[in-house]
């Protein structure tokens, strides 16, 4: 069972939290032509070893969370908040 | 047989008698029996019948890798199937019974499988599914299965379980530990202790239900004061200790799976006690001392009853007290079993011991001395003869590289013993391969970067006290992982025997042909292997399934290696290089009540109920599940069928009003300066110049240009929205608008806040729906046709003070009003309209009523937006912006998307309209009814404006497409096939007149 440190709650079990997905995709602008939002949508790496997904703590604070996990051995390396903005407000307020 | 119960000794309390049933016969043996021990001490013989062949299986070990004494504990709906005897623990009034024979396991009928050998062999399920002979017979291979499939299921199983609801509760917790030891035997109560007395927070957990492993089953009082002095010392250290307690499996980030066994050996258990529970517990550290297995060999009749594991009759002897026979025949390839032959002659019994290899040193040989036990080296046992209980062992003699026939032995008992495998099933599931260790011919764990350490047996470590060091060595590098001061022990080498044992996996002599069974639970033989070999089966992973070998509740405990062995004996290859099958979890079997704990019933999922649920139910509700929720289905009148009802309800509503809870829809505040932007770029229509006051309905797609939901969306300011969503898609709806603001947009200023819960929502609809509403209202002139227009929006006061929330719009076509109240007032909101609503013919409806006005409407919900659907496959292309980006509108232009072929929503009619049909049924073109046919059916209601069945769907093309034409809608499983027409989705009143009137 993954645990995963919310940056907003503390350390908890995976089943707290949805996946989301590839965390690293930057979406085109909506007024983008089809060919780039076909490939953010469906053109995605299968990575093996470290990758950056998307998490949102569900039953927790809501919060969407960049964790960078290993693909093959589960270990998680850092977990930020998605918005920087919150992000940073966290930081000060430590 | 000849078993006895020795007049002392062994672990048993002798003056606590315990009376038990087996197959219908009354025993007694003693607390702190297992089933097993007692029936061997009854000179029961015969315990099982194997699964294909239905031999007669006796008792093979004296634990959890058993294979013969499998067995049914308990009756009628606490009937548990396939209990290993070996394993369950004897209480006053137990109740067991042999299974997969009859009339019984001594006289079974099924044994004539045994004769029918040939056809049974490795595959023969998949042979008789692909027609191979012998099962062809002229027919294709799938119709021939079907035929035999019953007879070969009645024939071959197991143990059945109940079929009654079970009356028994389970548990689930969670724990945490600093270090979790698994096992208490030398290695495990070492390495427990020794963290412990560092202060580090322990957790010990032992299967059996006695602690101490092994020092159970030595003879004399040292080694269980041993034990009892290591247990004292870890409670005094204030360790957690659990017996009774598996852990069967291990999982990621030092999580492992247990299931502690509460109230199955206890007669009559406190009503309140869970059966069992199922524990999830976290440690910083895990220290594995699970031990090692005694490994048989093949020759020939290797599972007639009266063969088990040599350590197996050490353990009944010492800890039980029960000597296995008086004529015993020990046959092995290394020095363990010479303490086993000792100990049994030193009880009475006389004793032969084989051992297969030619030199042994006087060291070893010397223990046998004084006993009086015959030794042959270079001999072991070729063939067991004996029906129902052993009598004899031809023995073969080695020639070097090969085996020639010996003598007949005479014995009452074979004791067997082919080395040892470490139990590293745990950390395999980890995805720790483990390595092979040639001297000692076993797989030993692997070096692992998991918080994880092995210790004793389990790390192929034979002798105690080396089993004390090692839990020692372990201990300390659990404490090191933990930060604490480590000091250094010496590790022990790993073996431990004077002499190395000698590989044997199976006696052969060219031209005799025998019934060598390597996984006796499953019966897979040595030639099953070769078998398999010969069609092409080369893998080890390929091997177990073609194979039952080491499947199911053995998970590869007793013929793994022999299997591994013989198989790479077939490829001419190192066992090594064969490799080893991954064991998964769980070790041992977990009961499905188990798992689920309290996940059932009623508690299966949460329930939701609306703030005006017992309104609803005192006002004549049935109710039904809408996902996690449950909303009123339909109000029936005295003496009405739901037809009835539903019908009625929906003909009230357009001819006068009905009131309906729709509380159950998502709501979800979305506020901010941004708030228009961001809705503007959600919704695929525009949003951007919706009015203050003003609600529009809107619908959202994914990023892939597929309909995600749809709803309302209601402006109280600039700043200020409530969005309503579908009831299916409502927490979907909220996690995507979260992500979007958190990840994509995060320039945006908007705060969404789901208020599901605080707002209860009720539709009034019908023509006389505004004079229901007015009056519940402090000023009725809010709602009238100047002030709240169309989709207007307003934010007002009951009648009775309660602030409510009122948009004009309509799911149902008529004329119609949502009206929402904090949650606490919903009582109050439907105390207010159910009378004014019934004086003038009013009436309430529920969800069937409500699905059948959208269907006369063409109104989509889930049922026609499955995630498959565009907007254009759902006739609302018009609300697709054509001038605006947002979520969806790149990829909404897919060529694929843009087909005019693509299946379009439609109406639809039966051609005989005093017919019906059914929702799910394909429709499909007259002259081709099969395959994936045109489009289908997704909803179907009656109408009582149209006075016939009606219902809505997809086809190909549209309605346009099939004008005047005729479709099947197929329904093959159930009704059976019916014509029927396509037409326009917009069945009643299309224009739309009703609702803005
Ligand atoms: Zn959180």
């Amino acid at each position: 069972m993954i645990r995963i440190n919310c940056p907003f709650c503390g350390e908890r079990d995976h089943s707290e939290f949805s996946y989301g997905g590839d965390g690293s995709i930057v979406y085109p602008s909506l007024d983008a032509p089809a060919e780039e939002w076909s490939a953010a949508v469906f053109q995605r790496e299968n990575i093996r070893g470290m990758q950056t997904e998307s998490w949102q703590h569900v039953n927790g604070c809501r919060q969407w969370l960049l964790v960078e996990r290993d693909t093959m051995t589960h270990e998680i390396q850092s977990v930020r908040a998605a918005h920087d903005g919150v992000g940073k407000v966290l930081e000060k307020g430590q | 047989m000849t078993a006895v119960r020795v007049e002392q000794g062994g672990v048993v309390d002798r003056q606590s008698e315990v009376s038990f049933t087996w197959d219908n016969r009354h025993y007694s043996g003693f607390a702190g029996d297992t089933l097993a021990s007692a029936l061997l001490a009854n000179g029961e013989s015969i315990i099982g019948r194997s699964f294909k062949y239905h031999r007669p299986r006796g008792i093979m070990s004296a634990g959890v890798e058993e294979s013969g004494a499998i067995v049914t504990v308990g009756v009628s709906h606490r009937r548990d199937a396939n209990v290993k005897a070996t394993t369950q623990e004897l209480f006053p009034g137990l109740i067991a019974h042999g299974q997969n024979a009859w009339p019984n396991v001594r006289h079974d009928l099924g044994a004539v499988n045994n004769l029918m050998g040939r056809f049974f062999s490795a595959g023969f399920y998949y042979k008789t599914f692909m027609g191979i002979p012998p099962f062809e017979w002229g027919r294709k291979g799938t119709g021939i299965w079907m035929q035999y499939e019953k007879l070969i299921r009645r024939a071959a199983g197991m143990g059945r379980a109940s079929r009654d609801p079970d009356p028994d509760h389970y548990e689930h917790g969670h724990l945490f530990c600093d270090v979790l030891v698994v096992g208490s035997g030398p290695a495990g109560l070492a390495a427990a202790g020794k963290c412990a007395e560092q202060g580090l927070d322990v957790l010990l957990v032992e299967q059996d239900f006695e602690f101490g492993g092994d020092y159970l089953n030595h003879g004399g009082s040292d080694s269980i004061k041993k034990r009892n002095d290591a247990v004292d010392a870890l409670q005094k250290a204030g360790a957690r200790m659990m017996q009774r307690t598996t852990a069967f499996g291990l999982y990621d980030y030092g999580v492992a799976g247990l299931l502690q066994r509460v109230t199955d050996h206890l007669p009559n258990a406190d009503p309140h006690l869970p059966r069992q529970r199922f524990l999830t517990v976290r440690a910083r550290h895990t220290i594995l001392a699970t031990g090692a297995l005694e490994r048989h060999y093949a020759f020939g009749n290797n599972d007639v009853p009266g063969i088990m594991n040599a350590h197996a009759a050490v353990c009944y002897l010492n800890r039980f007290g029960v000597l296995g026979g008086e004529r015993v025949v020990i046959t092995t390839n290394n020095d363990s079993a010479y303490a086993t032959a000792s100990n049994l002659a030193q009880a009475g019994a006389q004793v032969k011991l084989l051992d297969s290899r030619r030199q042994v040193p006087d060291s070893v040989a010397g223990l046998l001395n004084t006993r009086g036990i015959e030794l042959e080296t270079g001999t072991t046992v070729l063939n067991a003869h004996g029906r129902k209980h052993i009598k004899s062992v031809e023995t073969a003699i080695s020639g070097g590289n090969h085996w020639r026939r010996g003598m007949d032995e005479e014995c009452d008992l074979l004791l067997v013993s082919g080395g040892w495998s470490p139990v590293v099933n745990l950390l395999s599931h980890r995805g720790v391969r483990p390595v092979w260790d040639s001297n000692n011919c076993c797989f030993v764990p692997a070096e692992t970067a998991e918080p994880v350490t092995t210790a004793g047996s389990s790390l192929g470590i034979w002798g105690n006290s080396d089993c004390e060091a090692s839990g020692l060595v372990a201990a300390d590098s659990a404490i090191a992982s933990l930060g604490g001061q480590s000091v250094s022990v010496s590790m022990p080498a790993t073996g431990g025997w004077e002499t190395p044992l000698e590989p044997l996996y199976e006696v052969e002599i060219k031209g005799v042909t025998k019934k060598s069974f390597i996984d006796p639970q499953h019966d897979v033989t040595a030639d099953d292997v070769r078998l398999a070999h010969q069609e092409g089966f080369v893998s080890v992973e390929h091997l177990k399934r073609y194979t039952p070998l080491g499947m199911a509740t053995d998970q590869g405990k007793m013929g793994n290696i022999i299997g591994l062995a013989l198989m790479a004996e077939a490829l001419g290859r190192e066992i090594p290089e064969v490799g080893t099958t991954t064991f998964r979890p769980p070790y041992t079997p977990v009961s499905i009540g188990a798992l689920a704990g309290r996940a059932f019933g009623a508690h299966f999922k949460p329930l939701r109920r609306t703030p005006m649920h017992d309104w609803n139910l005192q006002h004549g509700a049935t109710m039904v599940d809408a996902g996690l929720w449950q909303r009123p289905w339909y109000f029936a009148r005295e003496g009405e069928t739901i037809t009835e009802a539903y019908i009625r309800e929906t003909e009230t509503t357009r001819t006068s009003v009905g009131l309906c809870d729709v509380t159950s829809l998502g709501k979800i505040a979305i506020q901010g300066p941004d708030a228009t932007e961001f809705i503007n770029r959600v919704y695929s229509n525009a949003f951007a110049k919706l009015p203050v006051g003003k609600a529009r309905y809107g619908i959202m797609l994914r990023d892939d240009g597929i309909v995600m939901d749809d709803g309302t969306t209601w402006r109280f300011s600039e700043t200020d929205y409530f969005m309503t969503t579908t009831t299916a898609h409502a927490a979907k709806v909220m996690v995507w608008l979260e992500e979007l603001l958190q990840m994509r947009w995060p320039e945006l200023r908007v705060h969404v806040t789901t208020v599901s819960e605080q707002w209860a929502g009720v539709a009034v609809a019908g023509p006389k729906s505004r004079d229901v509403l007015a009056a519940c209202l402090a000023e009725p002139a809010t709602v009238s046709a100047e002030a709240l227009p169309f989709m207007g929006v307003v934010e007002s006061t009951l009648a009775n003070g309660a602030p409510c929330r009122i948009a004009r719009i309509s799911f149902s076509g008529e004329m119609a009003f949502e009206v929402y109240v904090g949650s606490d007032y919903a009582n109050s909101l439907m105390d207010l309209l159910y009378p004014r609503a019934m004086q003038i013919g009013g009436c309430l409806y529920g969800t069937e009523a409500l699905g059948a006005l959208r269907i006369e409407k063409g109104h989509v919900t889930g049922a026609e937006l499955d995630g498959r659907v565009s907007i254009d496959d759902a006739g609302l292309g018009k609300m697709a912006s054509e001038t605006k980006s947002y979520i969806g509108s790149a990829l909404r232009k897919r060529p694929e998307l843009q087909r005019t072929d693509r299946p379009r929503l439609v109406g639809i009619f039966p051609k005989d309209r005093s017919e019906t049909f059914k929702a799910g049924s394909i429709l499909c073109s007259p002259d081709e009814v099969e395959g994936l046919g045109e489009g289908w059916i997704t909803a179907v209601t009656h109408s009582p404006e149209l006075g016939h069945w009606i219902g809505l769907g997809f086809v190909s093309g549209g309605h346009e497409a099939w004008q005047g034409k005729v479709l099947v809608a197929a329904d093959p499983v159930r009704r059976g096939n019916m014509y029927v027409e396509v037409v326009s989705p917009h069945m009643v009143d299309p224009t739309g007149e009703r609702m803005h009137g």
